[in-house]
């Protein structure tokens, strides 16, 4: 992605008309308020609008990439697992996308795939109806990769625990990086547990 | 009283079971239920008789100990609740010709059973059982047979137990050509919890905890019923003031759970902007219920005997005027859904259950409303509070997504009538009910709740027992509307396309967790 985007700060998108390609190319030109900078209007009264006063230069392939990382780097993206859940847990995730929370404001998003998830978010006391679909989803997301138990159930088990069906807390079957207790966790304090959580982990251990 | 319960309908019930099972007695409860054993030969011809008067069956489960299967049906207000003596090496009569849905729940009786019982029916698959389970007998783990469907350019397309979007699992098999889908086979039971044990393991009375996590969309319905039922057996007498904040919990519920999913169908459609403004009038509406009832989903807010939190006139003020706010944002949400011809386009004649169909697969709740079914428990009946309000029961005649749709605004708009009225008439506090008389005298009772969730009816039946001092469940099932509505979900969605799956689904918005238990 960074060599798109390197192209991108370079050559300016080739959709675009040929003016805008003396846009700047400074990584802030992504944010959306200076995104819409091909319209001629606004390139012509730059005293407005700062950031497109700075003057074009090329961007080393390396600066490029630090720059996006430091946009877009901290953005997270989460695939739910529902491992036997009763539906609150998710009723509550539902919840962070509606517009108090603006869950994709933080740059965190729900995504369809394992495959193209940072973390995943499992409920429920772990059916063991749900255990081989479950691992198959932690072994298909890319390292490094964070198993978040969310809710009572997912936590230790809540009031299911461990029997002839299921498997009780999440820990039980597979390694847990955070737990969110709640029944159900409201979706503020989930925001808060997860921004936390990223906010603490080792440069090292950030999402790629 | 608004329903006109036929006498008439209801004797044909009371005769059929005098005839056929002379052993049934009248049990304690706000509604008529009817219950006893049921002599082996007469397990047919009562199901055929009750068929043939126009009943429907309920619900199937054997009991914990795989002595007994029992078995519900309904005609108009009226419960019979009968079981059959299970003897060795008996092959029990097939009830799916003529009720459609027995097929699971039989199906989920012999994997909940242990295989002690066998029914002679041609689709022996296990349901619930994945071969997962921790038990000495349990079906061997191998790939669920799926029907195929053969032909030229038919394709099948798997999807789960993990979907998606943010929604509980289960798989489902779609066999199509080009993107028409020409069947749908559903396989659930993925997150079966093995709740009904769980529950003979805890003191009868610490019950309803676990019947507010059963599903938790309905975790009203689902503790009403079940505090309905403990009371019946106990013959519990609650208090009026009770009963009336038990259906504003329960209207309150079904209007949460219908903001949210009418957004979602707009955003299922294509439009966003729906599901932006009906997710922040949700958000509003649990924000209210923390703030009164201490829970945003009301779980734990209804116990046996009573309800959690009672309200004094400042609360009872802020919920009218949450409910005079909603109303006009509702209506102006409806006009521009009803005027979109984007969405009108996606939803009309998408997903469609035609009455006939409705009424031969059994199709119950909301979704049998949409298609013509008039069954709405909050109508029928003399039960309080739901005979002093004069429900008006939702009812469309179309049967596809436009209609469900429909329905759920109507019902939402009759629920926030239905709290200003019962807000306007709650009774005043009553002397505190003398709940522990009963309980060192109590020997195997049994008890039935039934209430009408969002999503349909709610049916809890249990039996209590005195064991050691201590009160515990011998024996529970509770049941979902879903049972019955999954398999015609599978019907609803032929000749459709794939993409439209998502929206029909979606209209229907079935529970996994409640169905898999």
């Amino acid at each position: 992605m960074w060599k798109l985007f390197n192209q991108i700060t370079r050559h300016g998108l080739c959709t675009e008309k040929p003016g805008s390609l003396t846009r700047p190319s400074s990584a802030t030109s992504l944010t959306p308020d200076t995104n819409h900078g091909s319209d001629p209007g606004l390139t012509q009264t730059p005293s407005e609008i700062p950031v497109l006063c700075a003057a074009p230069r090329d961007l080393a392939p390396h600066e490029a990439h630090q720059r996006l990382l430091k946009i877009v780097g901290r953005a997270l993206t989460i695939r739910a697992v529902d491992a036997g859940s009763c539906n609150g847990c998710e009723l509550e995730m539902h919840a962070l996308s509606n517009p108090y929370y603006n869950l994709e404001g933080a740059g965190i998003r729900f995504v369809a795939s394992p495959r193209h998830a940072d973390l995943l978010l499992v409920t429920g006391p772990v059916a063991r109806n749900m255990v081989q679909a479950l691992l198959r989803a932690i072994e298909a997301t890319p390292r490094p990769r964070y198993v978040v138990a969310l809710g009572e159930c997912a936590c230790s088990g809540g009031l299911f625990g461990e029997s002839y069906a299921t498997h009780g807390a999440l820990s039980e079957v597979t390694p847990v990086d955070l737990c969110i207790p709640g029944c159900p966790p409201e979706p503020g304090f989930i925001l808060q547990c997860l921004l936390t959580f990223l906010e603490r982990l080792p440069a090292s251990r950030l999402p790629a | 009283m608004t329903s006109s319960a036929p006498p008439l309908q209801r004797t044909i019930l009371q005769r059929l079971l005098q005839e056929l099972c002379p052993d049934c007695q009248r049990l304690p409860g706000p509604f008529p239920v009817w219950h006893g054993p049921c002599p082996g030969a007469q397990w047919w011809p009562l199901a055929q008789r009750i068929h043939q008067a126009g009943g429907r069956l309920v619900a199937l489960w054997p009991d914990a100990h795989a002595t007994l299967l029992h078995v519900t049906y309904a005609l108009e207000e009226t419960l019979a609740w009968v079981w059959l003596e299970l003897g060795k090496a008996q092959k029990i009569p097939d009830l799916s010709p003529l009720f459609p849905a027995a097929n699971r729940l039989q199906r989920a009786a012999v994997d909940l059973a242990d295989f002690s019982l066998a029914f002679d029916a041609p689709d022996q698959r296990p349901w619930l059982d994945h071969g997962c389970w921790l038990r000495e007998q349990s079906a061997p783990p191998q790939p669920y047979a799926f029907v195929p469907v053969t032909g030229e350019g038919v394709h099948e397309i798997a999807v789960g137990p993990i979907h998606a979007g943010i929604i509980e699992p289960g798989h489902f098999r779609f066999s199509v050509v080009g993107e028409k889908v020409l069947r749908l086979e559903a396989h659930l039971g993925y997150t079966h919890k093995g709740a009904a044990a769980r529950w003979r393991q805890r003191p009868a009375l610490l019950g309803h905890e676990l019947a507010a996590r059963l599903c938790g969309d309905s975790t009203v319905a689902y503790s009403w019923a079940f505090c309905m039922a403990l009371e019946a057996a106990l013959d519990w007498r609650v208090a009026e003031r009770t009963l009336w904040l038990r259906a504003l919990l329960l209207e309150r519920e079904r209007v949460a759970n219908h903001l949210g999913d009418l957004g979602a169908l707009g955003n299922d459609a294509g439009f966003a902007v729906g599901l932006a403004h009906f997710s922040r009038l949700r958000e509003d509406w649990l924000r209210l219920s923390k703030a009164l009832f201490g829970h945003r989903l009301l779980m734990d807010s209804i116990l046996p005997g009573g309800v959690r939190t009672d309200l004094d006139k400042t609360q009872c003020a802020l919920l009218h005027a949450q409910c005079v706010a909603l109303e006009p944002e509702l209506l102006t949400l409806r006009d521009i859904y009803e005027g979109h011809a984007g969405l009108q386009d996606r939803f009309g004649t998408t997903g469609q259950v035609l009455p006939g169909l409705a009424r031969q697969l059994g199709l119950t709740g909301l979704a049998g409303r949409a298609s013509g079914m008039a069954a709405d428990l909050r109508c029928h009946g003399n039960w309080a509070p739901y005979n002093a309000l004069d429900v008006q029961a939702a009812l469309r005649e179309e049967g596809d997504v436009a209609a469900r749709v429909a329905v759920r605004f109507d019902e939402t708009l009759e629920s926030l009538r239905l709290i200003r009225l019962i807000l306007d008439h709650l009774p005043a506090p009553g002397p505190a009910v003398a709940a522990q008389q009963n309980l060192a005298s109590t020997h195997a009772v049994r008890g039935l709740g039934r209430v009408e969730g969002w999503r349909g009816e709610i049916q809890v039946a249990l039996q209590l027992e005195n064991h050691r001092d201590s009160l515990t469940l011998r024996d529970i099932h509770l049941h979902d509307p879903s049972w019955q509505n999954w398999p015609v979900l599978e019907h609803a969605i032929l000749g459709n396309i794939v993409p439209d799956f998502p929206l029909i689904n979606k209209s229907f918005n079935l529970c996994y967790s409640g169905h898999d238990q």
